[in-house]
C-alpha cells in the first residue's frame, strides 16, 4: 500500500465529488458539460497509452471509438442487453487494432501512422455508404431518458482508464512501453519484446477507445453512424493530450477540462473559427511546449523555487553546470 | 467482358490523379523525411484557385495550371518556412512523428479557412468539353479524365528530368539519400528542403486542378485525398517517385474493379486491404526498393 501523498488525497476527493455530484444537482447543463469533459478525457487517456507511453502515433483513434459506438449501438438497438453490446464493441475495436498493428508494427512508425489514418478514413466513408441514415434512440428509451446513468457510465469508463495508466506508471509492462518509446533498439537489447509491448499497448488503447465509444452510443440521442469515425475525434483527443501533457496521468484530465471550457467559450464567441484556434494552439504546443500544461506547471514551480531560495545564485550556477547543453534544445 | 475492360480503363484514368496526388507527398517524404498529412488540403486549395480562375475570369482549367502551380509553390515555401523547418533538426523518427502532428493541426486550420472563404459547398468546373469523349472498341474515354492522366504522366516525366538532369534535382536526390553526406559535399540542405517542399505543394496544386475539373472540391475533401496519396505511397514504396504513378494506376484499377464486383459503397476498403497486404508481404513497396 503506497503512502498517501497530498496529491493522491486531492485526486480521491475530486473523484468522490464527481461521483456524488448527480445526487446534489440535477442541473443538466453542468452534468452535460462534465460528461463531455469525461468523453474527451477518456479519448485522450486511451490514446495516451499507445501514443504517450509507447510513443506510437495513432492518427486514426476515431476508428476504434467509432467501432465501439457502432457495434454497441447496433446490437443494443437490435435487442441485445446493453452490457453485452458494449463489451462486444470493445472487443471488436481491440481486434481491429490487431489487424493494423501486426503488419505495421514490424516496420517504422510512419507505416503505423498511415495505417491507422487509412483505417479510420476508409471506415468512415464505407460506414457512411452502408448506413447513411441517422441512428435514433427508440422512443421508449427517450421517454425515460435520464442523464445520471450516462454520466456514471462515462465517469466509470474514464476512472478505469486512469487507473490503468496509473498502473502502467509503476508496472513492468508500463516501463517496457516507456523503454520502447525512448529507444526501441536499447529496449530490445535489455530484453523487452518490442512487438509484443506495442501490440498490447495498441489493443489496450483501442479496446478502451471502444469502451468510450460504447458510452457515447448510450448517451447520444441521435447521430449519423459514421460521425464517430470522423477525424475530429482523433484530432481532439490528441490536442487534449498534448495541451495537457503527453505521457502523464494527469495531462489528459487537465487537458480535457481546459479543452471543453475553451471550446464552450469559443463556440459562443467565435462561431465557425474555433477549430482554427485549436489547430493553431495544437501546433504551438507541439513546437514550443511539447510537455503541455504539465510541463509549464513544472517550469513555473522550478522558477519560483529557484527565485525564492536564499541561495538563489548558487542554484543558478549548479543548474548551469548540470545541464550544459540545455540551450541547445 | 467489355464492362470489365471499361472499368479497367476508368480505373487507369482515375489512377493518374491518385498518382499525381501521391507524387508530391512522396517527394517531400523522400527528401525531408516529413510526412505532410495536410497534403490533401493543399490539393483542395489548388482546386479552389482553378475553380475561381475559371468562374471569375474564365481561365480554362488546363491553362490555370500556370497560375495554380506557382501560387501553391509559394504557399508551400511559406508553410515550410513557418512550420516544418522547425522540425527538420530532429532525428528521423522524431521528425516524422512531429511532422504528422503538425500536419494534422494544419489540416484543421486550412479546412476552417476554406469553409470561411469558400463556404462548405461542393464546386466543380463545367467547361464546354466537360462531357466530351470518344469511344474506341466499345470503351468510352472521357476527354477530361484522359487529359488528367496525360498531365499526371507529363508531371512525372518532368520531375524525373528535373531530378536526374539538373544540379538542383541531383542535390535533392543526394539529400534524400543522406543529408549529412550531401551537406559535406557542399549542398545547401536548408535550401534543398525548401525546394522539395515547394515542389511538393506545387504538385498538390496540379492535382487540385484535376479534381476541380474531373471531380469536385469542397473544404472537407482534404483527408480523403491524403488517404489516397498515402496508400499509393505505401504501395509504391515510401519515397519512390517513379512508383507513385504506377501505384496510383494500380489503386485506381483495383478500386474500379472492386466497385464493379462488390458494389461502389465498399470501394474504399480495397485500398485498405491492399495496404495491409503490401505491408505484410513487401513493405519496401511493389515497385522496387530504390529511392527517389
Amino acid at each position: 500500500m503506497p503512502k498517501l501523498t497530498p496529491r493522491m488525497i486531492i485526486s480521491l476527493l475530486i473523484a468522490l465529488a464527481l461521483l456524488l455530484l448527480p445526487l446534489i444537482t440535477d442541473d443538466d447543463n453542468i452534468l452535460t458539460l462534465l460528461l463531455l469533459t469525461f468523453l474527451m478525457a477518456g479519448l485522450a487517456s486511451s490514446w495516451n497509452i499507445l501514443g504517450g507511453y509507447t510513443g506510437q502515433v495513432n492518427l486514426g483513434h476515431a476508428a476504434f471509438f467509432g467501432i465501439g459506438s457502432l457495434i454497441t449501438r447496433q446490437m443494443w438497438l437490435g435487442g441485445w442487453p446493453f452490457a453485452l453490446s458494449m463489451a462486444s464493441g470493445c472487443v471488436v475495436a481491440g481486434l481491429a487494432a490487431a489487424v493494423i498493428g501486426l503488419p505495421a508494427f514490424r516496420l517504422k512508425g510512419t507505416y503505423f501512422a498511415i495505417g491507422t489514418l487509412a483505417m479510420a478514413e476508409a471506415l468512415r466513408i464505407t460506414i457512411g455508404n452502408i448506413l447513411p441514415t441517422v441512428t435514433n434512440l427508440p422512443t421508449e428509451v427517450i421517454r425515460n431518458y435520464e442523464l445520471a446513468p450516462r454520466y456514471y457510465l462515462m465517469l466509470t469508463a474514464v476512472l478505469l482508464i486512469v487507473a490503468i495508466t496509473i498502473y502502467l506508471n509503476n508496472s513492468k509492462l508500463g516501463l517496457g512501453m516507456m523503454a520502447v518509446r525512448e529507444d526501441e533498439d536499447a529496449a530490445r537489447a535489455v530484453g523487452v519484446n518490442v512487438l509484443r509491448v506495442k501490440m498490447i499497448a495498441f489493443v489496450m488503447s483501442a479496446f478502451l477507445a471502444g469502451m468510450i465509444g460504447g458510452a457515447y452510443a448510450f448517451y447520444f440521442v441521435s447521430y449519423y453512424p459514421n460521425f464517430t469515425f470522423g477525424p475530429l475525434f482523433s484530432f481532439d483527443a490528441i490536442t487534449v493530450l498534448y495541451v495537457g501533457g503527453v505521457g502523464t496521468v494527469v495531462g489528459p484530465l487537465i487537458g480535457s477540462v481546459f479543452f471543453v471550457i475553451l471550446r464552450d467559450m469559443l463556440v459562443k464567441n467565435l462561431q465557425g473559427v474555433h477549430q482554427l484556434v485549436f489547430g493553431l494552439l495544437f501546433i504551438v504546443v507541439v513546437l514550443v511546449l511539447p510537455g503541455g500544461l504539465v510541463e509549464a506547471w513544472d517550469r513555473i514551480k522550478q522558477y519560483v523555487r529557484i527565485n525564492q531560495s536564499p541561495t538563489k545564485n548558487q542554484h543558478r550556477e549548479t543548474k548551469a553546470q548540470t545541464y550544459p547543453g540545455e540551450n541547445l534544445h | 467482358m467489355n464492362i470489365i475492360l471499361q472499368n479497367i480503363v476508368s480505373g487507369l484514368l482515375v489512377g493518374g490523379v491518385y498518382g499525381l496526388a501521391a507524387l508530391g507527398l512522396s517527394l517531400a517524404f523522400g527528401v525531408l523525411k516529413v510526412l505532410n498529412i495536410a497534403h490533401g488540403e493543399l490539393i483542395m486549395f489548388g482546386g479552389y484557385i482553378a475553380f475561381f480562375a475559371f468562374s471569375a475570369i474564365g481561365v480554362d482549367p488546363f491553362l490555370s495550371i500556370l497560375i495554380v502551380f506557382p501560387v501553391l509553390v509559394i504557399f508551400g515555401l511559406v508553410l515550410h518556412g513557418t512550420l516544418f523547418t522547425h522540425i527538420v533538426r530532429f532525428e528521423e523518427e522524431d521528425r516524422i512523428k512531429n511532422s504528422l502532428l503538425i500536419g494534422f493541426g494544419l489540416t484543421l486550420i486550412l479546412q476552417t479557412i476554406a469553409i470561411q472563404l469558400f463556404s462548405a459547398d461542393e464546386r466543380s468546373i463545367l467547361t464546354a468539353y466537360s462531357s466530351a469523349g470518344f469511344e474506341l472498341g466499345g470503351i468510352r474515354f472521357p476527354l477530361i479524365r484522359l487529359g488528367a492522366l496525360l498531365l499526371a504522366i507529363v508531371s512525372v516525366v518532368l520531375l524525373e528530368i528535373f531530378l536526374n538532369r539538373t544540379w538542383a534535382g541531383r542535390a535533392l536526390r543526394a539529400t534524400s539519400e543522406n543529408w549529412q553526406t550531401a551537406a559535406l559535399n557542399g549542398i545547401n540542405v536548408r535550401q534543398t528542403y525548401f525546394i522539395a517542399f515547394g515542389l511538393a505543394a506545387g504538385l498538390a496544386g496540379l492535382t487540385g486542378v484535376l479534381l476541380a475539373t474531373g471531380f469536385s472540391v469542397a473544404p472537407s475533401i482534404g483527408l480523403q485525398w491524403t488517404l489516397k496519396a498515402l496508400i499509393v505511397v505505401v504501395l509504391a514504396g515510401l519515397g519512390s517517385i517513379r512508383g507513385a504513378l504506377f501505384g496510383g494506376l494500380l489503386l485506381g484499377v483495383a478500386e474500379a474493379l472492386s466497385a464493379y464486383a462488390f458494389g461502389s459503397e465498399y470501394r474504399e476498403i480495397i485500398g485498405l486491404i491492399m495496404f495491409v497486404i503490401v505491408l505484410s508481404v513487401r513493405p519496401q513497396g511493389l515497385f522496387g526498393g530504390d529511392h527517389a
